[in-house]
């Protein structure tokens, strides 16, 4: 599998990702600086982690949603590349409209840093191909900015069309997201926005390796 | 020319933070208050001199950079 990270000032959770990459697939994804215009050929896999790109300022991910290597990005996606971004990631991904809806400010105005159960809505996405529909998997989630809104028309096809992928379950809704929407994913399939950080929830130091079947579903899927 | 837009999340879209506002309020004794909603104001500084073009430029900024859509109202002033 070979994989890209993107980089933007203010990332700072691209080394817990590329290791979970790296667990995964056995190899070391790319790092790509946002100045890039153009993306290493023949990847399978971008993923945009998570930080706090350009200081949140104006609103989370909307500077990095801007940036040249953006454009590569939905390029890619537009070709069928897997594109997974995860909490500021995701946010960038709703900021550049490849993903619907918006993040906004979480319902108790609190940064939220704490371990939420995420249950598996959909089995059948490039991510989440190794575990099974209701399956519930511990996972942290760290930000101030995580609360999925999208118009009611939206929220409907996404739930029609099962592409809300992750569910906050149990109570364990952080930031008063929509239906407990913790994960979605485009028509088209191949690409993927969460809040929650699954790569700090693959192994036993990271208090277990529950998430790890996701990135062996993303490794397998990008070889397949 | 100067140029505001003043971005205020769509009504119908929950403002946590207006309603913290709100609160507050309430907490210090202010009595009377209403619904409080939050927003943000930007000032730009543009070279353009017809007031019309720099409304459409504005405009096209909103679109692509400052407001978000999907969430976000915005209205636009223009001053000499």
């Amino acid at each position: 599998m070979k994989s890209a990270v993107i980089l933007f000032p203010g990332i700072n959770r691209e080394n817990d990702m590329a290791r979970a990459l790296k667990m995964a697939s056995g190899k070391t994804p790319e790092m790509i600086w946002h100045t890039e215009t153009e993306l290493p050929r023949g990847l399978d896999l971008i993923v945009i982690p998570g930080g706090f790109s350009y200081g949140d300022y104006l609103r989370c991910g909307a500077i990095a949603a801007r940036s040249p290597v953006m454009r590569a990005v939905a390029g890619a996606a537009g070709r069928g590349v897997k594109v997974l971004g995860v909490c500021n990631g995701f946010q960038i991904l709703t900021e550049t409209g490849l993903l619907p809806g918006a993040l906004m400010r979480n319902a108790g105005l609190r940064f939220v840093c704490e371990t939420v159960e995420l249950s598996v809505e959909n089995a059948a996405t490039f991510f989440t191909s190794t575990v099974k529909k209701g399956d519930v998997l511990p996972c942290p989630v760290a930000h101030h900015d995580g609360n999925y809104f999208a118009d009611a028309e939206t929220i409907k096809r996404l739930e029609g069309e099962g592409r809300v992928v992750f569910r906050y379950a149990n109570g364990t809704n952080p930031n008063g997201s929509i239906n407990d929407i913790a994960g979605i994913i485009n028509e088209a399939g191949n690409v993927i926005g969460m809040m929650p950080h699954p790569e700090d929830r693959v192994e036993a130091l990271h208090g277990g390796a529950e998430c790890a079947p996701l990135f062996h579903s993303i490794a397998g899927e990008a070889v397949a | 020319m100067k140029a505001t837009v003043r971005i205020m999340l769509k009504t119908g879209v929950l403002d946590p933070q207006g309603k913290a506002i709100e609160h507050a309020l309430a907490a210090l004794g202010f009595s009377g208050v209403g619904e409080v909603r939050q927003g943000k104001l930007i000032t730009l500084e543009l070279d353009e001199t017809d007031s019309d073009r720099a409304r459409e430029k504005v405009r096209e900024m909103c679109e692509k950079l400052l407001a978000n859509t999907v969430i976000e109202d915005y209205e636009i002033g223009i001053g000499e």
